[in-house]
């Protein structure tokens, strides 16, 4: 298990640094950060000056390096657009996309489960039918789209719900929380159920797959000829060996749920990590650029070794498996 | 940044509890000013914000006309036409308490022309400036130059000694690694206070109670929230969120006009929408005519004049929110006539066709389009416009759609044939316009000529309007440029934007032509 | 499911082709008139796409025949030059029923050939990495952990931006399509490797492949032939949603401002443009093409959801 656990943060470790590399050098390419910082006054040499302070003349591998031996400290520089440093940009819009993720992840959890165990269970159903056929309508409709349908049917129309924006906030720590406060809460609601449509989904598909799978399995039928109750066999046996790919998906699917934080924080002005980014590629704003996507893979790297243990755990055969290698 | 998060979010628990009070207004926009350091960016979005915090030496009002603001007057000097002389308002205070006097006038202008800062193009023929005596500064410039205060209308005054003392004489500059504090933090002598920032967020400014200005404005407290996608910021004013919106699309200035409880002002923008093209004999990189260039041949640029419907953009893309003209000067701007601005009534087809066809292209021929599409009001739409329209004659265009960030490399490094930009004047004055867009590219001049039309007397003619103190002899150089320009069709003129800001009824503001609004003309509708 | 099951198994041999033919896939697709309204509602679309120059109204990608005058003409009725929209007509006076037909081919080529491409990386290097392990299966899942620590948006928005810089300005916009599906199937892959080692890792261990691999089997047969079929109802799932993804993620991306060129919309471009028109009452700009996104996206899912169901190789 240690072995197992050592080897796959030697393998993250790599990863890290093969994004950091891609992620350095694609940014090379995104657009030209000079023309974003100077406005219409600048002249010729204005350009030149900034390029060669931006240290954008150096060899490609002087800079990488200079990227990454900062990086390594946490320092990514100062924000070409907002003049801060970034990292203390990214961890001030952190507090809000993490709870954004949380609240959208834990919608998409308690319903995708809820609703996949029942339309497995009543397969033949009209509501699972109609559920099945719903739930598909969602994903179906682009998030932006879905956040602008929202706004405008319980924010412009009706008023229930606020537009944009994170309401008040309440300071804890280093955290700023906005879930403490009613208008907080209530501008959660929106953009968590527009980014939570997707993955509630994906995870209510994905458990009636493996569920009726399972359910078709000869040892739940042995189970039911023994008598064993219809609870007993859906929840003890069919749902638990239904666990291993929801938790895979599920943990692979946090990328996706900050992949489409970019476009759920853009439409609703969401303050985020995602709409710092978005708003620092319209003027390619390198250090927060490449700090985001480092961080986000820094998540990412984390949440895989997560699943892999889980996997580990989970199912007793990877277990010889990897032991043999 | 701790403590600013610590206020702004005790703030924020403060505002919750407070009854809305009718002086507050929250006030959205597309964008958030990008620093505090008045002298750091020369940009719009920056200026707007700054100036509720700090106070240039002399402003510019609706009407486009130069006002006293912290120089009460200011003269060339009457035996040496290359000073201008400044008289300081008495009796000013900063943030802090402490007093405004000449020293810091000549601090902030001396920061302001430094290497960093990136208004010091404004001030590029300052040679020195020095307090006379503590309310009376002379700027002793390198020749005559008798625009100057034009240039005067962003560029703050700082306090000398708060700047001194928080170690930020020196402009932050994009990409240095080290921290200001004048980015964050201001001490300004203006109409409102910086209570809280959160780039992006938020931003709330307390009114200033111990203005020199007489007149107290009727807003109180300013909530600045960028919104960045158009219908949010649109939906925000709906649902009553916001109670001023600055960028409204085009589009939905009916509809919110129409809105009970919404006012919409429009108003000229002091920015013209035009295309360029590609001088020279060297063929075009995107066109099937590969042996010689098209639009170098004048007939080319005057069927191309011809075939633009500027009438139907105005009508249907920009839904009668903009100004169709013939000339690349918006109406405000010196060197401006009716008769320059005249342009086709209607597209004339026929008469383009067979311009084109004597110039020896009868089938057109193709060339690519670059725009931009999140820079200007509706820009895609109208490129994709003038598409159809040079279609109909001919000219197989190919649209190429790219963010400002991604557009304006192609136009500095003169990589385009064919290409949509907007220009603003914020001297008001055609020189402005003439040094960066109809000189030659070289040195200081002709920074936004990408098209590589040279005309070594017009350059002439260009150069010396920096200098020329007659200003009959300076304006009828202007009209000539102006003239040559035109019959050369250096430059397809479409429009000026119309700007349109929408708000609560209960509030008006009219529409500034540098689209900068200032708060603190807000009038609350009791 | 299980009556299907145990009348195939009742019946004697037939050929492959036979038993393809009269099997549960035909027999459950009788038996759900959901399928069977999905199945039509993508085969319309889909001979609608392909023959848009024939039976669309307008030339829409042609924009030497629009006039501006017609621009925002509601629909079922005539603009002020005399032209009728059945649909009614865009910003730029463009036919909003030729520009779905247009958009429409536009949007399944990307969304076909992008997800076909996602599939054929995901599934051959899962395959490989689940079956051979060790080494293989370390470095392939790392590149895998690498594209999925981007998100997919962000890929095609950087595999845009690299394109950008390699291909020169003038001849970027022919290319936009094939950049946007080498984009959105590179931003893809991984899902499908990932569920396919994992099944496949799975599968490894079972006795069958271990018999297959003891009398000799060729790897490339025991994959193809066993542990393939058994891997295909995730794969199915994942390329089920993954359609109708690559053609929202297409949209995505026009809303973030790259994609297509707005002279040749697909679908997710003509989202965009209309949920510009959303408050100003131009409602049939952006409704219309929304409508026809969802249904498209949704009669595919609905397929790809029966096929899985059909498919099972344990239902057989």
């Amino acid at each position: 298990m240690l072995a197992f656990i050592l080897r796959r943060l030697a393998q993250s470790i790599v990863v890290m640094a093969v994004v950091a590399l891609i992620a350095f050098m694609l940014f090379r390419y995104v657009g030209d950060p000079v023309a974003s910082l100077l406005g219409q006054d600048s002249r010729l040499q204005d350009f030149e000056e900034l390029r060669e302070r931006l240290g954008l003349n150096d060899p490609f591998y002087v800079q990488f390096g200079r990227f990454i031996a900062n990086a390594v400290q946490g320092e990514f520089g100062i924000s070409y657009r907002l003049q801060q440093p970034v990292s203390e940009l990214i961890l001030s819009r952190l507090p809000a996309t993490i709870e954004l993720a949380f609240a959208s992840a834990i919608i998409a959890l308690v319903f995708g489960l809820s609703l996949g165990v029942f339309t497995a269970l009543k397969p033949r159903s009209f509501a699972a039918g109609l559920i099945m056929t719903l739930s598909l309508v969602g994903v179906s409709l682009p998030t932006f789209l879905i956040g602008i349908g929202l706004i405008y049917v319980f924010a412009v129309e009706l008023q229930w719900l606020p537009s944009f924006g994170r309401g008040d906030v309440v300071r804890i720590g280093s955290w700023d929380t906005g879930l403490l406060t009613s208008t907080g809460i209530r501008s959660l609601i929106l953009p968590a159920i527009t980014l939570s449509l997707f993955q509630l989904t994906l995870i209510m598909r994905l458990v009636r797959a493996e569920m009726l799978e399972v359910l078709r399995q000869d040892y739940i039928r042995f189970a039911r000829a023994r008598g064993l109750s219809n609870r007993a066999i859906n929840f003890g046996h069919a749902l638990k060996n239904t666990m291993v790919p929801v938790i895979t998906i599920t943990g692979l699917q946090l990328g996706s749920v900050i992949a489409f934080s970019i476009v759920t924080e853009t439409v609703f002005q969401w303050p985020g990590v995602g709409s710092l980014f978005i708003n620092s590629v319209q003027v390619v704003d390198v250090p927060v650029m490449a700090a985001y996507l480092m961080f986000i893979a820094f998540v990412f790297v984390v949440i895989n070794l997560i699943v892999d243990i889980l996997y580990f755990a989970v199912d007793p055969r990877l277990r010889i498996g990897s032991g043999r290698r | 940044m701790r403590k600013l998060l610590i206020t702004a979010s005790v703030l924020a628990l403060g505002l919750a509890v407070m009854p809305a009070s009718a002086e507050t207004i929250r006030w959205a926009r597309n964008s958030d000013a990008l620093t505090l350091d008045p002298h750091s960016q020369n940009q719009g979005t920056t200026h707007t914000f700054v100036h509720h915090i700090y106070e240039t030496l002399v402003d510019r009002d609706v009407e486009g006309s130069l006002q006293p603001r912290l120089a009460t007057e200011w003269k060339v000097k009457e035996d040496d036409p290359t000073v201008w002389v400044f008289k300081i308002r008495e009796g000013v205070k900063f943030h802090d308490g402490s007093d405004f006097t000449a020293e810091d006038v000549v601090f902030s202008l001396d920061r302001a022309r430094s290497e960093k800062s990136n208004l010091k193009q404004l001030h590029s023929a300052v040679e020195s400036v020095t307090a006379v005596d503590d309310y009376t500064v002379e700027v002793k410039m390198t020749g005559p130059s008798p625009l100057y205060p034009n240039n005067l209308t962003n560029t703050f005054i700082m306090d000398k000694g708060w700047t001194e003392k928080n170690n930020a004489v020196e402009v932050q500059q994009a990409g240095s690694t080290d921290d200001n504090y004048a980015v964050r933090n201001t001490n300004g002598t203006g109409p409102y206070i910086l209570e809280s920032r959160d780039p992006d967020v938020r931003s709330v400014l307390k009114i200033n109670a111990n203005h020199w200005a007489e007149k107290k404005p009727d807003i109180t407290e300013i909530i600045y929230l960028p919104i960045a996608d158009n219908a949010t910021r649109v939906a925000a004013l709906l649902s009553g969120e916001v109670d001023l919106v600055q960028d409204v699309p085009v589009q939905d200035v009916e509809r919110l006009a129409n809105t009970a409880g919404i006012n919409v002002e429009t108003g000229p923008e002091n920015r013209f929408i035009y295309f360029g093209y590609r001088f020279g004999d060297a063929p075009l990189k995107s066109s099937n005519v590969t042996d010689k260039n098209p639009i170098n041949d004048p007939r080319v640029r005057e069927a191309m004049h011809l075939a633009i419907d500027r009438n139907a953009i105005q009508k249907v893309v920009m839904r009668g929110q903009s100004i169709p003209t013939g000339v690349a000067n918006p109406p405000f701007v010196n060197g401006w006539t009716p008769e320059l601005a005249a342009y086709p009534e209607k597209a004339d087809v026929a008469r383009a066709k067979e311009l084109l066809a004597e110039a020896g292209y009868p089938d057109g021929f193709s060339i690519t389009l670059d725009t931009p599409n999140n820079r200007y009001v509706n820009d895609e739409a109208i490129s994709q416009a003038v598409v159809g329209m040079l279609g109909q004659i001919g000219i197989k265009v190919t649209l190429a759609s790219r963010p400002i960030a991604q557009h304006s490399p192609l136009i500095q490094n003169s990589e385009t044939d064919f290409y949509l930009l907007g220009w603003g004047v914020p001297t008001f004055d055609s020189a402005y316009t003439f040094n960066d867009l109809i000189h030659t590219k070289a040195g200081h001049f002709g920074a936004y000529n990408p098209s590589g039309y040279t005309n070594p007397e017009l350059d002439k003619q260009i150069e010396s309007l920096a200098t020329e103190i007659d200003l009959d002899k300076r304006n009828a150089t202007i009209a000539e440029i102006w003239k040559k320009v035109q019959e050369d069709r250096v430059l397809l003129p479409i429009h000026v934007q119309v700007l349109a800001y929408a708000m609560k009824d209960k509030f008006s503001l009219a529409v500034h032509p540098e689209n900068q609004p200032r708060m603190y003309e807000v009038t609350v509708n009791k | 499911m299980s009556s299907t099951n145990n009348s195939t198994a009742a019946q004697k041999p037939r050929t492959r082709f036979q038993r393809i033919w009269d099997s549960d896939v035909f027999f459950s697709f009788r038996r759900s008139p959901v399928t069977i309204v999905a199945a039509l509602v993508t085969f319309i679309l889909i001979l609608a796409a392909l023959l848009a120059p024939w039976i669309a109204p307008y030339d829409p990608f042609n924009p030497a025949s629009l006039n501006l005058m017609d621009g925002f003409t509601p629909p079922n009725s005539e603009s002020m030059m005399g032209n009728y929209f059945v649909l009614g007509s865009d910003h730029q006076g463009r036919d909003v029923l030729s520009t779905i037909l247009y958009g429409s081919r536009i949007s399944l080529f990307v969304g076909f050939l992008a997800t076909l491409f996602a599939m054929a990386m995901g599934i051959s290097l899962g395959l490989l990495a689940g079956y051979r392990g060790g080494t293989t299966d370390a470095i392939i899942m790392r590149i895998a952990d690498i594209q999925l620590s981007f998100p997919a948006i962000l890929i095609a928005l950087l595999i845009f931006g690299i394109a950008r810089g390699i291909i020169p300005p003038s001849k970027q916009e022919g290319m936009a399509v094939w950049v946007l599906i080498v984009a959105i199937g590179l931003a893809n892959w991984a899902q499908f490797a990932r569920t396919v080692r994992g099944a496949t890792m799975v599968e490894r261990q079972k006795d069958y492949v271990s018999a297959a691999k003891l009398i000799g089997v060729h790897p490339l047969r025991i994959l193809v032939r066993h542990v393939l079929p058994n891997v295909m109802a995730p794969v199915l799932v994942i390329a089920t949603i993954g359609l109708a993804l690559a053609i929202i993620e297409e949209a995505t991306l026009s809303f973030l401002g790259v994609g297509v060129p707005p002279t040749q919309p697909s679908l997710g471009t003509l989202i965009r443009i209309g949920q510009q028109f959303l408050f100003s009452g131009e409602w049939w700009i952006l409704f219309f093409p929304a409508i026809t996104l969802v249904l498209l996206a949704l009669a595919v899912n609905l397929l790809g959801d029966w096929l899985r169901d059909a498919l099972n190789p344990r239902l057989r």
